[in-house]
């Protein structure tokens, strides 16, 4: 279970409704680990300087995951957590394993501004 | 344009529990104090699964639950924060030092500087793009995508045997690449990775190159002694090269450090800087532990308190 500030999706109906009514959202899937819980956090920190976009989290060992896990963009990934970047329905971007906030500054700025 | 904000008695970089000790103390004091951090509050502190020996808690406390008390302490005494805050420029030589993050300058008479340290990266060719993908820098959480299969390890210190003694129980074999001829690990965690058959290692030999081909990495290390190159493959790279401090924002500042980067101090925090005090495990010690970096924290903040 995740206990982060992040609000998290319980299940894959909570991501496609998440998708099909955001144009920008990001979703961090992950557990609780070190490189996960600095990715939650600044995602929360994001919610405030990014009213527009809406950042989710979701639990890694939930069957409901595998949404996330068997995207084609996440198919290489070895490293949690992933990160992933929607726009209008569609993914953008995807990042595995830890990212600093400038990193995800960075895609946002490039994928979702 | 850039935007000047109301100045503060206080600056502290860095939100670990240095910073935050010396945030609760100078707040409390009714010292206007700001806490910036490239990221969120709690340093390393917020990423350790299980803290056993703080004082004051009997069972272990989970690292990012104490982590989020000390933030909320702080918050409450009315410390502001800039966190996941880019700092675009510092000035700390003069007796106004500011700080600008974004377009906003914060200015102030005193900063502490509470950076902390973060994993050594090897600067080496593939390492960033291979991140999670094939590069890994925890066992915990990435061990299970390399069941039997084959790993390399670099680094021959506690973190890389602690993590390899973990990576075991998933792993078909590590191969440890470590620059030395002998580990530095603990000797009880050193002998139990020696004597593992599933484990070998590469002594006098470092990393020079990530690549992958199809499924697989591949790592070109050099023998640091004849200086031969050969490439390894493997499933995955796991590394663990150690821990450097958080210093390179002060690479163009008259701050002195030391050899290894860390910020020299007194016994009351001080730098060689006016009104620059530095503490936790981005200063010269022997000992890094969350006990001493509160404490670094307390005595800082306890002697800005008395000048102001």
């Amino acid at each position: 279970m995740l206990q982060t500030a992040l609000p998290t999706l319980k299940n894959k109906e909570e991501l496609k409704e998440l998708i099909d009514s955001s144009e920008k959202a990001v979703v961090c899937c992950g557990r609780m680990g070190p490189m996960c819980i600095p990715v939650y956090d600044i995602l929360e920190v994001y919610r405030e300087k990014y009213p527009d976009i809406q950042f989710r989290n979701m639990d890694f060992d939930t069957t409901d995951a595998a949404a996330i896990k068997s995207l084609p963009e996440c198919r290489t990934f070895q490293g949690l957590p992933f990160t992933v970047y929607y726009r209008n329905g569609k993914v953008v971007k995807a990042t595995s394993s830890i990212q600093t906030a400038k990193q995800i500054k960075d895609i946002i700025s490039e994928v979702l501004a | 344009m850039t935007k000047t904000t109301h100045p503060f008695d206080l600056i502290i970089l860095g939100a670990g529990p240095a910073g935050l000790a010396a945030a609760i103390y100078a707040a409390r004091a009714s010292l206007a104090t700001l806490v910036i951090d490239e990221s969120s509050p709690g340093g390393q502190v917020k990423t350790t699964h299980q803290v056993a020996n703080y004082p004051g808690f009997i069972e272990a406390i989970p690292g990012y639950e104490l982590a989020g008390n000390m933030r909320k302490q702080a918050e409450r005494f009315g410390t502001k924060f800039e966190l996941a805050a880019e700092i675009a420029a510092i000035d700390l030589a003069g007796r106004e030092k500011w700080v600008k993050v974004d377009d906003v300058t914060y200015t102030t008479k005193y900063v502490i500087i509470a950076t902390g340290s973060s994993p050594r990266l090897l600067d080496v060719p593939g390492e960033q793009e291979y991140k999670g993908q094939g590069i890994s820098y925890c066992a915990t959480c990435d061990g299970e995508f390399y069941k039997d299969k084959e790993v390399l390890v670099v680094g021959g210190g506690n973190s890389a045997m602690e993590e390899s003694l973990l990576l075991l129980q998933f792993v078909k074999s590590i191969t440890v690449i470590h620059q030395f001829d002998t580990l530095q690990a603990e000797k009880i965690t050193a002998d139990k990775i020696k004597a593992n058959p599933k484990v070998d290692i590469l002594w006098s030999h470092e990393p020079r190159k990530f690549d992958k081909k199809d499924d697989k990495m591949l790592t070109v290390v050099e023998n640091l002694k004849t200086k031969e190159l050969i490439t390894l493959e493997r499933d995955g790279v796991f590394i663990f090269a150690g821990m450097v401090p958080n210093t390179s924002l002060f690479k163009n500042t008259p701050l002195q450090l030391s050899e290894q980067g860390y910020i020299i101090t007194n016994e009351k925090m001080e730098t060689n800087l006016e009104g620059v005090y530095a503490v936790g495990d981005v200063r010269v010690k022997k000992y890094r532990q969350i006990t001493i970096a509160v404490s670094d924290g307390t005595i800082a903040a306890l002697e800005i308190i008395q000048k102001n």
